[in-house]
Order: C-alpha cells, then structure tokens, then sequence
C-alpha cells in the first residue's frame, strides 16, 4: 500500500500533536515543580513490535531522547518471555530500573499498551523525574554511592494500574519507600492521565486515517528520517573525527574519567565507537547503555535541531556498544549521575569531535553541568523537614557567529530556575548574592557565554548539603583557538573557614550549623575562535560591561585597556 | 447623557489605521487608511480627517495603540536606570536559566537595563517581609545622582521581597522622587504585587522603559485632538481588554504592551455575546500572525503569565491571547524528507507572499489560496506591483508541485490541508485541551486571513459552527467603542488555605475594591454601573502551576472556597487529590464600570442589502474544494439579504477580508450582520 504525500505529511504532524499534548497535560498537571516547572518528563509513542520511536514530544526533556524506546524494547521482550505480566487494555505498567533500558532510578517510566481491535497497535510511554526515589541521599543524587541499592528503589516493570484500577498496594509499596510521599499520587496521577490523553487522541486519529493508513504512514515517515538525516550526515566531509572530555571524578576515587569519542564518516553514516574510554567506576558515574545512546541522539539533535525524532533518524548512526568502559554500567554499578551529568559530558565529546566538520554548525563546549546542590535537614521554625534543590544554569560555549548564551540551561534541559523569592519562603536560607560570575566566560573570537555566582547561608537549624557537579577540574572546552570556559568551583565557608570539595564538584554530607555558607560557582561557556580575531570596540563593550577586569581582558586578547 | 451620544474607536495597527465611529442616532462611519509608523498620531489625525465626522462633536474617544508594542519589540526605549538590592542586580540578565529552542546551543538575550545601569544599594528584607538590612539612604541619593548624571530618563527600584513588605521600596522612592527630574519612576511592587523576583522586575523595567514613550505619545495626540476640536479625555485600550484615561495610562504602560490583540478579543466576546454564544474560540489570522483566546461565559480568559517574546515576562493581568504561528505569510516546501511543511519560517510583510509583489519568491500560505481560487486573483494585481497568477503557479509547480509528483492545484490544496491540520493542532493546545469540550463552542474568525481557513479549521477541531462578524478586519477599533474601563489588581498572600482567615480574603479584596472605585471617579468616562470580579489564584500544597478560581462573594469562607478549587482542578485535569491541601497564592480583583450599549446593527448599512440572494452575487468561479474544481458562486457580503442562508461551497468578498463556506456547511446571516455557519456533522 503507497500512501499520498499530503497524508503522510498530515500524519507526521499529527503524531507530533498527540505527543506535544501528552508532554503539556503531564507537566500542566503534575505536582513537583522538577516535572510542572522544570519539564524534567517526557512523553512518546513507539512500536508494538520491537518499541522502536515513532514520535517524541518535542517539549520533553532533551536528556530523554529516544531513551524510552530501550525501555519499551525491554518491557515488550520481558513479556514475550513470560518474565512480566501479559498487557490487558486498561493496563499501565510503572519501572525505572536503570539496567532494562533506564536512565538513573528518579526517571520513573509508565508504559500503556495501545489496543486496537483487540491488538496492542502500539505503546504509549512517559518519563518523570520523581523528587525522591529513596536511597541515602534525598533526591536520589548521591555523590559517592558504589551500588544502585544505595540509590534508591529498584522497579522491575509491573502494573501499576490493572484494567483501568490502581493498584493500591504496589503503590503503598513504593510510598514506604521514598521521601515525601504524601505528595507523589498527584505526580501519579498526572503522568497516568498524559498517557490517557495520547489514548484518547491517537484513537480520533485511527478514527480519522485508518489503522492500516497509520501503520503504513509510521514505516514510510521512519524511512524518511532515516533519508533525512542522512542527508545532513553528507555535509561532514568523508573521515575520523576524535573528541574527548573529562569527568572530575567518580565521587569515590579521586581520578579523572575520560570520554573519548571516535566518529568515522562513511557513505553518509556514522559509525561512532568510545575506544580509550576509562573502564567503569567504583561511585555513581558510570552510565547504563540506553542513557549513552540516547546522549549521542541528544548531541545530535543539537547539531541538526530540525530532524524529528524518531527511530528513523537514529538508524544512520552505528553505535559501538561500549563494552568494559564506564558508559556502559551492569548491575550493581551505581548510575544516578549518568543522567544528569555523564550524558552530557559524552554530549561535549561529541561536540569536540565534530566542530572541525561543522564549525558553522557546533559551538565550543556549554557548561555541561546540571550544578546539582542539595541542602536538607529540620526547620526549627517550622518544625519540619525539608529538602532543598539548587540548579544552576552555566556559561554557553561562542558559536561561529556569536558570543555564547549567559547561564543558559543544561545541555540535557530546558529547565527554569526557581525563584529566590519562592526558595527563600520554602526553606531557611538567604541568598547573599545570585549573580553573573564575572571573567568566566572563556575568550575567543567569539566569547562564551558567563556562569552564575550564588552564595546561600543557613538561617538556622542543621542542615546537610552535598553537591553533584561536573567541570571543576578542567572548564568546558574552547575551540579552534578559543580558550576553556572557567571551572566550576564549590566552597563552603564554616564557622568562617572555608573548606573545598576533595572532589571538587561531588561531595555529600557535609554538615552546616546556622549561619554557614556555601558558595558556588557554574562554569563559563568555552570560547570559539583565536581571540586575537576578536573586534576591539565587542572587547571595550565587554569592560564597559564589567563583564571583565582590564587586567583579565588585556591578558586574553593582548590589547592594553585601562577600566 | 444628551441624545445623541458620538463615540469613536481607533485602532492603530501594523499597516492600517482603523476607525469606527458610532453614533447612538444610528449613524455609522468606517475608515481605514495608511499607519504612519514613526507617529501613529498623524494617522489617527488622517483617519479622523477622511473620516468627514467633525472632531468637537465626538463625546469619547477610544485608542488602541502599538506605540509601547513597537517600542519593546525594535528595542527603541528610553535610557533606563534600575536600583536593586545589592547582590542582585544581574536578576534580569541572568534570567531563569532557559534557551530560547529545546535543541540547538546557543541563543541571545540582551538585558533590557544594561549592567552598568543597574545600581545596588545596601537594603534586605527576608520572605516574611522582616527587615534584616536596614536601607542606606545615602547609597540611594547616590546612586540616583549616578543614574541622572549617566542621562538616565526612567527609574526602576526594585528590591527582593519587596511584595512582602513595601517599606525600603517606599523610601527609595521618596528619596528618588525629591531628586529625579521627571515622573518616570516604577517601584517593583506598585505595577505588581506578587513574589518572583525575575518576573516583577522585568515588569517594572519594561514599564519604566516605555513609559516616557507612551507619555510622549499621547500627550501629542491629546494636543493634537485639542487643536482639532476634541476637549474631552482621551481613552486609551489596555492589555486586561478595558480602556483607561490617558492621563493615567502612561503611570502603568507596561499594560498597554498587549493590547492590540485584546480589543479584538473584547469585540469578539461583545459580538458573540449579542448573537447568543457565550463559548468561544477566537481565531484571529493576519499577514504575520496568528493569535488566539478563549471566551468562557462570554468573558474573555486572563492571565498573568503572558510573554511579549523570549525571557520578557509580563506578569500583569491581560486578556489571555496566543500566538501560534505566522499567519498568511508561513511559507511551504518540500524538506529533505520529500514532506511537505508549513511554517514555522515566515516571509513576514517583506519580502511577504509572493502575491504581495514585494520581492517573495517563496511559497505561503496566502499564495496557495490565490492558485486554488479562493482569493479573487484580481485582488494580486491590486497589490504593489505586477506578480501575475501565472507567477505563483510557477513557484508552487517548481517548489512543491515537482518534487512531490503532483499537480499545482493538487500541491496548493496540499499547503492548506497541511497548514490547517497544523493551525488546528496548535489551537487545540492553547485551548480546548485545557479540558473544554469542542461541541459547546463557536469558532469566532477574524483578520484579514481568518475567515478563509475558519470553516476547515473548525472541522478539524470538531468545532460545530463558526461566526464571522460583520466586519471582520476592523474588529480591534470595534474592540475600543465596546470595551469597558477596567483597572486590575493583584496581591500576593501565598500561605496554605488553612492558615487564612475568611474575614482576611474579604479585607484584601475590599481594598483592592476601593482603589478601582477611587481611579474609576477620577477618570472622566461615563459609565453605567460598576462590576467587581474576584477571584484567587489557587494550588495544591507542593505545586508550582496556578489555577484561578472566581470568588462569587467576598463573605467567601476558606472551605468553599477550597472545594471550589477541587471543582476548578477536577475540571481541568480529570484529577481528584482530596488528599491534599490547598494554598491560597494571590487574590485578585477587577473593576470594571460598564459603558452603554452599543448597537451593531448598522456595522453592514441596511439599506444596501438586496432582497433576494441572487442579487448579491457578483459571479461564478472556479475555486478547489476536496480535490477537485468546483464552480462557485461568489457573493458581495454587504449586500447579502438580512435573512440569506447560503450553501456551500461558496465564496464571500467584502473590504477587508474573504470568506469561504466550504461545501456540506451552511450560512446564516443575522440582524448584526454576522454570519454564523453550521458545519455538517
């Protein structure tokens, strides 16, 4: 069966909308602001067959691309199997064990089968990042955990609601098992009633089209991304393209991690292999395959922002698995940091790597950190407990044509910041300065973007704070001649003296009393460019700006200024 | 009020100046002539001048205007300086951590004070409102000196908390009053009184930034309309969809940002109103863009969320309008997939369409509707200079027709049912999908370009029938006779349900009561009667988004009011959380003094409409509806009988727009001259 352009293109469209409107009713009504205000979710729909993408929301979290279609792949053998119970309409089945397709264990998957006459025609998926999963840190970020069980609650896939009916006794299972429990059944809810809407839309849209018209449409659209991506794929000129970055550390052994990406270019495919990549680590850095995959989908996606995602487009790209290397971790290697910061950092290698091909199309390395603080402890005010998150934005890197973006958002997000007017009213803290970091932007013909600067105290009360960052050791990366980005840099300032991370950028439990600070700053953008290429008057602008010191700015571009 | 009250609506938009001016004796005057970009005053002289009604005997005068619109969006803004907290003052350049794309990264944001012209002062105030940091008076004084000597014009104070506690706000202010030279200074709280600092102050720095502009601009208009004759107050349209007097306007000028598009909201919901349809989707189509808002109970939804562009928050109560895409100018082609796409790129008003003649040479979507005849391909020629159909034939084969092995008019018919499809989704997700059934609304089309997609837009959404007003390209200025004067206010109490008093709902709303009794009394507008609309914004303990909720009494108890909010959230979501609390995040009330009713009947002059249908055509041609060409009659929408009812497939011209009636629909004209269509089910 051939099927006409304009349907197909109609079709396209169409599956996008069911996505978009599943991602939008899942953050409008779900509870935690890391879902309703940070957009930490996702929502797709993948195949019956082998769960393969078909479409993908394209407001979900950027870290979930094309993360779930190794899940649902999982879920769907694991039911062949017989391991996992056979799906039923009305079923909705819950999982986040890292191992079977996950990312770390605060992504909690539900999975609804799709039936059609009778068949499952395909499956509906999301993903929220829950506040609290359990495990010895609150929030689930532990900067030196060295098995998964210290991190959190594991989900094997079960079902969560059978025929249409909670399980209440699964779910008092889990509520026994986090923090703040109480609060999770509205997230429960609104995650179980996204994947309602996709229902409900897709069927109007079979109603409309036909399942066989839709069936076809799916197989011929992957076809076409496949085509288009690799169409993009042939503007990089045939050959091997190296790119490597460097984790601080594991959180438990004080040593570098390298990344190192090799890319060779053939017959418009990429054959992508991490040979000369550290072996898996004894602390919460190692990331499991389906979160390595997904973050080259990720870094490629941010190259060419207009493929849409969806199995297609990934099939020109041969993925190396990295066996024996700490982008591939095996049970019970610990993972929580994988998401929020190895992802992007196989991001930044990527981005090294293929600058060179496509410098008009790839700046110099972004922050790369999701600047992770943790503050929990009791509110003697209150008289409650709390647990408090600080994310931070970064310094973007300069591109081809512009200075790069001040504090922009992770490379795996699209988040907002919460206000401090809404952290200073929740918790006991004051904020003594939130402001841009000054001289972190690294120079370059074209500047990156700058850090931010924040210093919190503790009002009263105890409290204990750790920290799950990246880049302390080595700032993002400048390119073809800029300069690196500046570090990230963590200090914490008891009883008046100041003690710094052995890890730099990972540490937990360490204890503050009233009155003790912490003092953070997130990383510059890398500069793009020789700097000695830079315009004087952008140079003058930058003084005039404050944004350096003379001192600073005459060192980087050799121009003699007085402020 | 004498007889024969004259009120005159005028509407500055991005290419015409639109008026209305209407006489309660039943006398109606239209007009439309050029915008003058650089003073829209001159066109709002010149449309008064063609317009033949004398100026002394207007009684009230309505003006929409994009002077503050068109100032933010080119950044032509007064030199503007900002004092802060000290450890504060990158607030608004740091911004909430965003980019402005989901993938791709890199982005711009230009803060709209720059660095050097934000000063920080020694002062804190903690989230209670108490004061941990007294404010050093002298380190004001300076800093105001600083900012005079740098040439600054406006001034914007604003410090952490300030909505918690006005004290240090307060001073400042007076401090900086006994040493600016002008009145152009914005404390953070006054303009908004609610917690979020990034949000308050980028609202009170575009206000400060546009406020000498607006000031500039309506005192030359008043003087202006002085001279010609016109000695009353001058009223100008705000965002929040009412009008207020010119002397008060410039205090609050961030509120006139965003008023374009409410008035005709306004319009929309008045017309509505009138012919009997209380729920409506407003489906406001242009050149450039398309906007959209939803009207529940014939009263049109606000917010206090809206965003002028990327990072620039106004978080004032406005009538709750979305973009969703580029409107007649989306341009198609076929992507390196062989898929045809439509928009998001745009040709904007240059180059523009190719019909335009303005240089495009790419095709849009106003294009394929000249190939498939539903816009008179006279109407080409008529515009700048000579692109011929035979022009826009070539470009659609060569650009979309080949590649995709189609005909042209196939390929045409392919660009609209794709760009519907699409218009449709995202109204959906502006709309309807926050829980509305589709079967309980009319869409209401509008624009130059609304009427000619309404019919199949409404299809697509399930949508039983459409409305389209009489004059569907002068519905803004219809907006500015219709709308009321409206003042809004907003107070933060962000405390659980639990721990508010009832009494404590009932004090906060008196007051804001008072303070739009006392601004109404000092604005020289007759009014009818006054409304109070209260309402709360709710959520549940933990959340972060809001709901709001109408308080029909200000007696109001805690409990209804929190099982109020159960049945708001149960009806937006599906979802019931009896197990949680709710917090009572802000109260909020809205004066309203209704103006006199307006009566639309003489918007199409009664006395040119034919008897019989037959009359009104003017001929037949061939337009493409499913596939195929169709002989269509086509009709002069003014002269359409009082009680015509037209088939489809039939095409409808007027001055300022098209209509299409595609087949198996209906159309029925009313005694407001509107036309209301009934889609077959």
């Amino acid at each position: 069966m051939s099927i006409d352009p304009v349907t197909l293109a109609v079709i396209q469209s169409s599956l996008q909308q069911v996505c978009d409107e599943m991602d939008l009713s899942f953050s409008r009504a779900a509870f935690s602001p890391v879902i309703a205000e940070a957009n930490d979710r996702s929502d797709g729909i993948y195949s019956a067959d082998n769960g393969e993408l078909i479409a993908q929301g394209a407001l979900g979290l950027p870290v979930f691309v094309g993360t779930m279609q190794f899940s649902t792949r999982v879920l769907i053998e694991m039911i062949r199997d017989g391991k996992v119970a056979a799906p039923e309409p009305g079923d909705i089945y819950i999982v986040n064990d890292p191992y079977l397709g996950g990312t770390h264990l605060m992504d909690v998957r539900f999975a609804l089968p799709f039936y059609h006459n009778d068949e499952v025609f395909c499956w509906l998926s999301n993903t929220g990042h829950w506040p609290d999963i359990g495990g010895s840190v609150p929030g689930g970020f532990s900067a030196n955990a060295t098995a998964v069980e210290q991190e959190g609650l594991r989900l094997p896939p079960v079902k969560l609601f059978k025929q249409g009916k909670f399980d209440q006794e699964i779910y008092s299972i889990i509520c026994s098992n986090i923090r703040v429990a109480e609060q999770r059944i509205g997230d429960v809810k609104a995650q179980a009633a996204a994947l309602l809407v996709g229902q409900e839309r897709l069927n109007s849209l079979i109603a409309k089209h036909g399942a066989d018209t839709l069936k076809t449409a799916i197989q011929e659209l992957k076809e076409r991304a496949a085509q288009q991506m690799r169409q993009r794929i042939s503007q990089i000129p045939e050959g091997s393209y190296t790119g490597t970055a460097i984790v601080d550390s594991d959180g438990v052994v004080n040593e570098p991690l390298t990344i190192q990406v090799n890319i060779e270019k053939k017959d418009q495919e990429l054959y992508i292999d991490f040979e000369g990549t550290s072996e898996p680590c004894a602390g919460p850095m190692n990331s499991v395959l389906a979160t390595t995959r997904s973050s080259i989908y990720l870094a490629m996606r941010h190259i060419f922002p207009d493929v849409p995602i969806s199995a297609g487009a990934f099939e020109p790209l041969h993925i190396k698995d990295p066996h024996g290397t700490f982008l591939y971790a095996e049970y019970p290697r610990p993972v929580s940091g994988c998401a929020a910061e190895v992802s992007q950092r196989i991001a930044e290698a990527i981005f090294a790597a293929l600058v060179p091909a496509l410098p008009d199309l790839v700046p110099a390395a972004p922050a790369g950190t999701s600047g992770n603080f943790a503050l929990g402890g009791n509110d003697p005010l209150k008289g409650s407990s709390f647990v408090m998150y600080q994310l931070s934005g970064g310094g973007y890197g300069g591109t081809h044509n512009t200075d790069g973006l001040t504090n922009g958002c992770s490379t795996i997000g699209i988040s907002k910041t919460p206000p401090i007017e809404v952290m200073e009213q929740y918790f006991p803290v004051l904020y003594l300065e939130y402001a841009l970091r000054e001289g972190s932007g690294g120079a370059g013909k074209q500047r990156g973007g700058f850090g931010v600067q924040y210093t919190i105290e503790l009002r009263r009360g105890e409290a204990t704070a750790s920290f799950v960052m990246d880049h302390g050791r080595v700032g993002p990366q400048g390119v073809l001649g800029g300069v690196d980005g500046m570090r990230n840099s963590v200090t914490v300032i008891r009883n008046g003296e100041e003690y710094i991370p052995e890890h730099l950028s990972k540490d937990q439990g360490i204890r503050l009393t009233a009155g003790d600070q912490v003092r953070v700053g997130t990383p510059g953008g890398g500069g793009y460019g020789n700097p000695a290429e830079r315009p004087e008057a952008l140079i003058r602008s930058d003084l005039e700006n404050e944004y350096y010191t003379a001192e600073q700015l005459s060192e980087a571009y050799g121009v003699k200024l007085t402020s | 009020m004498k007889q024969s009250h004259i009120i005159a609506g005028i509407d500055v938009g991005g290419t015409f100046t639109d008026l209305i001016i209407f006489d309660q004796s039943g006398k109606l005057t239209l007009g439309k002539t050029a915008t003058t970009v650089d003073n829209q005053a001159i066109g709002v002289m010149n449309s008064l001048k063609e317009s033949e009604v004398a100026i002394n005997t207007i009684d009230t005068l309505v003006h929409g205007t994009t002077t503050t619109t068109n100032a933010v969006l080119e950044r032509k803004l007064a030199k503007t300086g900002m004092i802060t907290t000290r450890g504060f003052r990158d607030i608004i350049e740091l911004g909430r951590r965003t980019r402005p794309q989901p993938y791709g990264m890199y982005g711009n944001f230009t803060p709209l004070i720059p660095r050097t012209l934000r000063l920080e002062v020694s002062e804190r105030v903690d989230a209670s409102g108490k004061i941990l940091i007294p404010l050093d008076e002298q380190q004001v004084r300076d800093a105001v000196t600083r900012l005079i000597d740098a040439g600054c014009e406006s001034l914007v104070i604003h410090f952490l908390h300030a909505y918690a506690n006005t004290d240090h706000e307060n001073r400042a202010l007076e401090i900086a009053a006994s040493l600016w030279p002008n009145n152009y200074i914005t404390a953070g709280h006054s303009l908004l009184s609610e917690y979020r600092e990034y949000e308050r102050g980028v609202t009170a720095s575009v206000n400060a930034l546009v406020q000498p502009i607006l000031h500039r601009y309506v005192d030359r208009l008043q003087s202006e309309l002085r001279s010609g004759g016109y000695d009353k107050d001058l009223l100008v349209m705000n965002g929040n969809g009412g009008m207020v007097s010119a002397g008060l306007v410039a205090n609050e000028a961030a509120k006139t940002v965003m008023s374009g598009p409410a008035s005709g909201v306004m319009a929309a919901a008045y017309t509505a109103k009138r012919a009997g349809i209380d729920q409506i989707v407003t489906y406001d189509m242009g050149g450039t863009s398309t906007d959209v808002a939803l009207i529940l109970d014939a009263i049109p939804a606000v917010s206090s969320e809206l965003e002028v562009e990327y990072a620039m928050p106004i978080h004032l109560p406005m009538v709750d309008v979305r973009t969703i895409g580029s409107g007649g100018g989306s341009i198609a082609s076929v992507d390196d997939a062989g898929l045809l796409q439509v928009g998001p790129e745009s040709a904007g008003a240059t180059p523009g369409p190719i019909c335009y003649g303005r240089g495009g040479t790419r095709v849009t979507i106003s294009d394929a509707n000249l190939a498939l005849g539903r816009l008179n391909n006279q109407s080409v020629t008529s515009v700048e200079s000579s692109v011929s159909i035979d022009d826009i034939q070539t470009a659609i084969k060569k650009q979309i027709a080949d590649p995709l092995g189609i005909s042209v008019a196939e390929a045409a018919g392919a660009v609209l049912t794709i760009a519907n499809n699409k218009m449709a989704g995202a109204v959906r997700m502006v709309s309807l999908s926050k829980g509305y059934d589709p079967r309980d609304f009319a869409l209401f089309a509008f624009g130059g370009a609304g009427p000619l997609h309404a019919v199949a837009i409404a299809k697509e959404l399930s949508i039983p029938k459409v409305l389209i007003p009489a004059r569907p390209g002068l519905t803004n200025a219809l907006g500015c006779i219709v709308a009321d004067v409206r003042h809004d206010f907003v107070n933060t109490i962000n405390q659980p349900l639990d721990a508010v008093e009832s009494a404590s709902v009932a004090e906060v709303c008196n007051a804001q009561k008072q303070r739009g009794d006392e601004l109404i009394a000092s604005e020289s507008v007759a009014i009818e009667s006054i409304e109070y609309r209260h309402s709360a914004d709710m959520q549940f303990i933990g959340q972060t988004h809001l709901l709001n909720v109408a308080i029909p009494s200000i007696d109001i108890s805690t409990e209804e009011l929190q099982q109020r909010f159960e049945e708001v959230y149960f009806n937006r979501f599906h979802v019931e959380l009896n197990e949680i609390r709710a917090n009572l995040v802000n109260l909020n009330t809205s004066v309203i003094g209704s103006r006199p009713e307006i009566e639309l009947s003489q918007l199409i002059d009664p006395a040119n409409r034919e008897s019989r249908l037959e009359s009104a055509q003017i001929n037949t041609r061939k337009v493409w509806f499913n596939s195929d060409w169709h002989n269509t009659p086509v009709y002069d929408r003014q002269r359409l009988p009082l009680d015509a009812i037209i088939s489809g497939p039939a095409v409808l011209e007027q001055m300022d727009t098209t209509i299409i009636i595609e087949p198996d629909c209906t159309a029925r004209s009313d005694t407001d001259g509107n036309l209301l269509v009934e889609l077959s089910q």
